[in-house]
């Protein structure tokens, strides 16, 4: 392929010239946590470099001690050539390394100008520098294909814009050497097209690009080499067109991982969870589901698939009792769910609807309790007669459990913060799924879980509906919902737009959906799925495609 | 950003109240050494005050047991999430109900008396932070402003209470008619004479039985679990149907009642009447306590018998030591109060670093 010519071309003239960054025994600890042990690292110039690793590896805790934010104990870094102590993010930048970061760094009601000023004003008085920022912003536009209308404020842009006032942030500091961190966690497939064509450019224009990703597939698609990290250590550096995913996934987890999942057709019985023009508002009563119906049937997954921030949230929490819904029945069994309150959950659960919530740092655990404390969360009702809690149940169960679900470490009494992401997971799953419930709602499944801990919960979710019960899948990772789901519904601002098989549908197709725009500019014709006639959906430019927010993200840092 | 590393159990939970608490009588030492006064003989007489004979002792557990109350208050509330500045008002109210009952039944046997008034008090106390309880779970009215607001309205009321209806015909100070001696809560020196004529009486037994129950709800019962879930993530309390506004009722109601108990120590323990004031600041102490005993029983018993010396040294420092004012022994009280409660991580993040430091080089070397 061509690309694959030029790529050795460039590895080979930059393997000329002195590496844009060399890391040498760079050694970090946190108390006794070794976070990073001995990493040696060279990254060319004008290459795309990629950095693989599951959570806890040490990909983050490297990035920060070449962004300045952690000072590594013992090691040298050589920026061109030249070794370098980087104190802070400051210096970081007048060395030329800018980072982009996972949650943008933005001011929300501040303009794209005054954002990319923001900290690198010249005078204080700001008409100079908006000035010449305005001529930068023009220039870098032209140049890379980086084009933001410098006037609009942050909080109107789509995701996928923000992300480039933040490369532009960086740019405009004359940053030479761009840091990415999981930078299309929150794009649509398009989104990340473009963010990848921009990348290109930069790179074709000499820039360095360092990009952290677990999307083995991203890896296999921008980057000329790729380095990947375990526990701490860097495993090794591998040229990307000389390797392969499932190369790369046994070097980060140190086994051999199926990518695919592994399941058998479906066998759906009657209906168990349906949902009846369901209309929820957000905290600041915006309508963010508007006026969904669908239904699951028992032994099915039904997956929905959509750009995060289009309703999927709100149509977690409405249907699990967490989040008043404004109009609409939930019908569980064929019996309605009565949901109101602040204990709805209570009564969800109590008719057999279990759920794994999208953040379970936020919503399903409590990061301070012991991990048996959390094992009983929202099913503590059932330890004990009376008013006593039966604690030796309660940890008898919680150890049955991280056997069965194989929790690391293997100790219930530990602080559950001091779980891994993945091993959080299981703690959440294995307390919903042995709760034996006819109804599971997952959402986001495998966010920030390790590639070894994924396999093991999308088995865990395939033998629940094996096992019968009715399965609802949210999730933003579309392979994901691919792979799992028996019927994929899409969901765009706020209503089902359309629905496919995951056997035939494609792609392209999906991602369309996602971003709204369906065929010939109608709803889809599709069964329980159906968008309500009256709704005529608006074709806009993809990339002006607007998720509405990202600010319920947080939480997902490890 | 930077990675904090948690300091060890043992440094959290006694180490660092320690060095608050040396930090604050060194300053206070300054303070003493600064009229020109002996600051190791001022010491001397508070621990002298404090623990050295029957009386003294005695008057330090009847501080204490004020203190075990309204920390335990404070405590509770804390651990559903909330920041109960109210167990003075509490108290103050509490007080009412248990001189009704008390002026009531005058008369009646203290056996009989003793749980009636731990019943009206609580329920008094429990009924005046319920209402900032319900204001805040229904309402969204915030518990640390609505509960300051009663502390005032508590004075005002109690101050109208005690002036314009309870106050006897004749009498001239601001006080109710008497509770019959048979009537009182018992005096700790009928059963041990070391306690001579000091004021601590039977309620010091139940602030200890107290503590035992605190410790009980808070981490043996499933309430206790709803309630600590809904103090450390709310969020995830709504995910367990935990229903907040059903906790937050029911467990400012409970640290009302808690706080109540001040006013049976005082009103029928030693008082044997409702007088003007008589809290007198154990509830704000409560607070420090609170704080300083990580809102744990054990914490609250020993913070509670340090600001119960605290006070009782204190008053025999100012009789022993006339160079040093009364007002010089608020200050020291309130040096420990502010190092202990409002300055109390002061010193967290430089013990951190320190530890982190002999960790790296104990362990990486």
């Amino acid at each position: 392929m061509a690309t694959q010519t030029s790529s050795k071309q460039r590895l080979e003239t930059a393997a000329a010239s002195a590496p844009a960054i060399e890391l040498r025994g760079i050694n970090k600890h946190f108390g006794a946590v070794h976070a990073n042990r001995d990493i040696d690292l060279i990254v060319r110039r004008g290459t795309v470099h990629g950095i693989v690793g599951e959570n806890g590896a040490g990909k983050s805790t490297l990035m920060s001690i070449l962004y300045g934010f952690y000072t590594a104990d013992s090691g040298q870094i050589l920026v061109n050539g030249q070794p370098h102590a980087i104190t802070d993010s400051r210096h970081a930048l007048a060395l030329g390394i800018g980072m982009v970061h996972q949650h943008f760094m933005l001011v929300e009601n501040f303009s794209v100008l005054e954002n990319v000023v923001l900290g690198a004003e010249d005078s204080p008085l700001l008409g100079k520098t908006l000035a010449h920022a305005r001529a930068q912003l023009k220039r870098l536009a032209t140049d890379y294909g980086l084009e933001v209308d410098p006037d609009a404020i942050i909080e109107d842009l789509s995701v996928g814009q923000q992300q480039r006032v933040e490369i532009l942030k960086a740019l405009y500091r004359g940053a030479e050497i761009l840091i990415l961190d999981e930078p299309t966690g929150v794009l649509t497939p398009a989104e990340a097209d473009h963010l990848f064509r921009i990348l290109r450019t930069l790179r074709d224009e000499g820039k360095t690009i360092l990009l952290i990703t677990h999307k083995l597939r991203e890896i296999m698609a921008i980057t000329d080499e790729v380095s990947v990290m375990r526990q701490g250590a860097m495993v090794k550096t591998l040229v990307t067109a000389q390797t392969s995913p499932p190369e790369l996934a046994e070097a980060m987890v140190g086994r051999r991982v199926l990518l695919r999942v592994e399941k058998g057709p479906a066998a759906p019985g009657k209906v168990m969870l349906e949902v009846q023009n369901l209309v929820v508002t957000d905290d600041f009563g915006i309508p963010r589901v508007k006026d969904i119906s669908f239904s699951v049937r028992a032994g099915e997954i039904v997956g929905i698939a959509g750009v995060s921030g289009n309703g999927q949230s709100e149509l977690l929490e409405a249907i699990s009792g967490m989040r008043d819904q404004l109009l609409g029945t939930v019908m569980l069994n064929g019996e309605p769910l009565s949901l109101r309150g602040d204990d709805g959950a209570a009564r969800a659960r109590l008719a057999g609807l279990a759920h794994v919530p999208e953040d379970r740092q936020r919503m399903g655990l409590v990061t301070v309790f012991q991990e048996w404390e959390n094992s009983i969360l929202g099913y503590h009702h059932e330890y004990g007669s009376g008013l006593g809690l039966d604690i030796a149940k309660a940890k008898a169960e919680a150890k049955e459990r991280i056997a069965k679900f194989d929790i690391r470490p293997a100790n219930s009494d530990l602080k559950t913060a001091n779980f891994s992401g993945g091993n959080q997971q299981k703690i959440v799953l294995a307390r919903e799924m042995e709760g034996n419930p006819d109804v599971l709602i997952v959402g986001q499944p495998t966010r920030g879980v390790d590639i070894g801990a994924i396999e093991f919960i999308h088995n865990q979710i395939i033998k629940m509906r094996d096992a019968g019960k009715a399965i609802l899948l949210v999730s933003v990772e579309l392979d994901e919902i691919r792979s799992l789901s028996d019927r994929i519904l899409v969901l765009f601002d706020g209503h089902i737009v359309g629905e496919a098989d995951p056997a035939t549908a494609d792609e392209g197709e999906l991602g369309l959906l996602m971003a709204g725009v369906t065929k010939d500019g109608h709803a889809p014709d599709a069964g329980p799925g159906t968008v309500p006639a009256h709704e005529t959906l608006i074709e806009k430019n993809l990339t002006e495609m607007s998720p509405q927010d990202n600010k319920d993200k947080s939480g997902l840092d490890e | 950003m930077s990675v904090r590393v948690p300091l060890p159990r043992w440094v959290d939970v006694a180490l660092l109240p320690i060095l608050n608490v040396v930090l604050a009588f060194l300053i206070g030492g300054l303070i003493v050494l600064s009229v020109g006064q002996n600051p190791l003989e001022a010491v001397g007489y508070m621990i002298y005050g404090a623990f050295g004979y029957g009386s003294g002792f005695g008057y330090t557990l009847y501080y204490t047991t004020d203190f075990i109350f309204a920390g335990l208050a404070v405590s509770l509330a804390f651990h559903a999430g909330m920041f109960n500045i109210g167990p003075e008002g509490q108290a103050y109210v509490a007080g009412l109900g248990v001189i009704i009952v008390a002026l009531l039944l005058n008369g009646l046997h203290w056996a009989l008396m003793f749980p009636l008034m731990i019943t009206a008090g609580g329920l008094f106390g429990a009924f005046w932070a319920f209402i900032p309880g319900y204001l805040q779970a229904k309402r969204g009215s915030h518990i640390v402003i609505t509960t300051i607001l009663f502390n005032f309205i508590a004075i005002s009321l109690m101050g109208y209470v005690i002036t314009k209806i309870l106050k006897p015909a004749g009498v001239d100070s601001d006080e109710s008619a008497p509770i019959q001696a048979i009537s009182r809560v018992p005096q700790l020196r009928e059963f041990f004479a070391l306690f001579k004529n000091s004021p601590v009486n039977l309620t010091f037994l139940l602030a200890i039985v107290a503590l035992f129950f605190v410790y009980w709800l808070v981490w043996r019962t499933k309430f206790g679990y709803a309630m600590r879930t809904l103090g450390r993530n709310p969020t995830a309390a709504r995910y367990a149907g935990i229903s907040s506004s059903r906790m937050i009722m029911t467990t400012m109601a409970l640290s009302g009642a808690l706080a109540a108990m001040v006013a049976v120590n005082n009103v029928g323990g030693v008082q044997g009447r409702l007088i003007l004031n008589f809290v007198a600041g154990a509830g704000f102490v409560g607070v420090a306590v609170a704080f300083m005993g990580k809102a744990h029983p054990v914490g609250v018993a020993l913070a509670s018998l340090l600001f119960g010396a605290l006070y009782q040294g204190g008053q025999e420092l100012a009789f022993s030591m006339p160079g040093i004012t009364r007002e010089m022994i608020v200050t020291i009280q309130a040096l420990v109060i502010l190092f202990t409660g409002a300055m109390g991580d002061m010193l967290r993040i430089p013990l951190e670093k320190l530890f982190a430091r002999w960790q790296r080089t104990a362990g990486g070397g």
